[in-house]
């Protein structure tokens, strides 16, 4: 749950042991007769499956975060906690500031509409006002490089496109808190380079805190201060990011 | 000052309301331009479409029922605009959870916007319906009188009510997907019990079991249509009782529909 509190306010991102645990529905039960017949026989049994097991960790404002692991590993649930897109099973997390999610560019976007109308709707997801989109329109458009296309349904153009416009509105104005899960691996090498450069505008700023999820070593070694390492839904480690990222990487030279 | 508050200088909305209800305004803003923007009579259609029905169930109806009603045309499209007012929400608001699933599962956003945005894209339509009846009106030379200014009153009591249907029934289809086809019935059965082209008069002359005329006295599309009736056709208040009816049912449904959708709004995700 993402609250905005005043108290102990030096933290941007607080999760205090954090579990996840989603229902694995052996069958699909989204009928009232099936319902209802195994509700008679005491069959409604949920596997359970913990995605995140006592997450805890707080981040300063301004520190940059990578966040590493294998797939499925449990950082996209993560993300989507801090998010505040998931409600976590057990545990709180407190974020202060708003949130400039890169989690899956291009999610709040309607195919069928235009792009223009696309980018106050996704403004609107985001919590801009109205006034604000309108003085930011021209900057996302040039941003995205699509001043040709604005009155095209979103259907025709391609996910780098997409994904162009998604990030423009997202970092047009400087949020408190940006996620970045691979957002930036979509996109040709030009446009990458101009949101790599955004991202570093922020970071020297000193005021944003970054959440960098990447399976890129070098991204992360390369932007963060800190890193976190999450294995199979359990923290492993938490500290500068050259010690996590060599035990990280010592896993695999192991086996 | 409002003025200075609300320059282009705010970046976010003041407050999680202000936020929602933009975001809402975007959603049907976006429903009215992906419904009517490839169709060519447009708007157009959601004035035919009662007047149409109106036609062809006055042919009908007129040589059945001898217990004749005055202006029948008139009674008939206003009973159809408001009951379809009622079904088109809460039918639209079926699938208002389940198929916002890409969105909620990737965003920040209050569930609660996705019943509410297809219910008040349902009263935008309702808003384009009253045209015909206006047209009908004319036809008929029935001119409204100041009653009329009770017709906001009732529009937004039946507004609240079908919010809270529409809650209750989206929360109610991400765990049960039946509820879609299980609600297409109860609607029919819902509008045979509402008089909408018979009259209750007539079913309490025709001798009908007392139960019935308990039902449908107790129906809140009853109260509702018989208010809009009282407002555009006869030109007299509505009556305290049927308004009172009207209040109760729209306060506990929105009620009931709040609490349902809260209760369970937070296992939608693992749902849908």
């Amino acid at each position: 749950m993402a609250d905005n509190k005043t108290q102990d306010t030096e933290y941007a991102i607080e999760v205090n042991d954090v579990s996840m645990v989603f229902n694995m529905a052996s069958e699909n039960l989204s009928n009232l007769k099936e319902y209802f017949i195994k509700l008679m026989k005491h069959e409604l049994f949920f596997k359970e499956f913990r995605a995140l097991k006592h997450i805890s960790f707080k981040l300063p404002k301004g520190s940059v975060v990578g966040l590493v692991g294998t797939n499925g590993s449990g950082k996209s649930t993560l993300l989507k906690i801090i998010a505040g897109v998931l409600e976590p099973t057990e545990g709180t997390c407190v974020v202060r500031g708003n949130v400039a999610p890169l989690i899956e560019l291009g999610a709040g976007f309607d195919r069928e509409l235009t792009a223009r109308e696309n980018i106050y709707l996704n403004g609107a997801l985001l919590g801009y006002t109205h006034e604000f989109i309108n003085s930011k329109f021209n900057e996302i458009v040039k941003f995205a490089e699509l001043e040709d296309f604005l009155d095209m349904p979103l259907k025709n153009y391609s996910s780098g496109m997409v994904a162009r416009i998604a990030f423009a509105i997202a970092t047009c104005t400087e949020p408190d808190i940006l996620i970045v899960d691979e957002a930036l691996s979509v996109g040709d090498v030009f446009f990458r380079q101009k949101c790599e450069e955004r991202i570093q505008h922020f970071i020297d700023d000193g005021n944003v805190t970054v959440l960098f999820v990447s399976h890129s070593m070098e991204q992360v070694a390369l932007l963060c201060h800190d890193a976190i390492w999450i294995e199979k839904g359990e923290q492993r480690m938490m500290g500068p990011v050259d010690e996590v990222l060599e035990a990280y990487q010592s896993q695999f030279k192991k086996k | 000052m409002r003025e200075t508050k609300h320059t282009a200088g705010q970046v976010y909305a003041d407050s999680k309301l202000a936020k929602d209800l933009y975001v809402l305004r975007q959603l049907v803003v976006k429903d009215f331009k992906l419904k009517y923007r490839r169709s060519v009579l447009g708007i157009a259609w959601s004035v035919l479409n009662p007047l149409f029905m109106m036609v062809v169930q006055s042919l009908v109806f007129t040589y059945i029922f001898r217990h004749s009603i005055e202006n029948y045309p008139l009674y008939l499209i206003i009973g159809n605009v408001t009951f379809s007012f009622m079904s088109e929400a809460t039918k639209s608001s079926l699938r208002s959870i389940t198929g916002s699933a890409s969105l909620l599962k990737k965003i920040r956003i209050d569930r609660i916007v996705f019943p509410i945005q297809k219910v008040l894209f349902a009263l935008v339509n309702y808003a384009f319906s009253l045209v015909a009846v206006a047209l009908v009106m004319i036809v008929f030379r029935v001119v409204p009188s100041w009653q009329i200014i009770f017709f906001p009153i009732i529009l937004l009591m039946l507004t609240v009510f079908c919010i809270g249907l529409a809650m209750a029934l989206s929360a109610a289809v991400v765990f049960f997907r039946d509820v879609i086809h299980l609600w297409g019935v109860v609607i029919t059965a819902w509008m045979y019990f509402t008089p909408i082209f018979w009259d209750f008069d007539t079913l309490v002359g025709g001798n009908a079991p007392a139960a019935i005329i308990a039902i449908v006295k107790a129906n809140p599309m009853n109260c509702f249509v018989t208010c809009m009736r009282d407002i555009m056709l006869w030109q007299q208040v509505p009556s305290m009782k049927t308004m009172a009816l009207c209040l109760i049912w729209a306060v506990v449904m929105l009620l009931f529909g709040l609490w349902v959708f809260r209760k369970n709004e937070h296992k939608f995700i693992l749902y849908i």
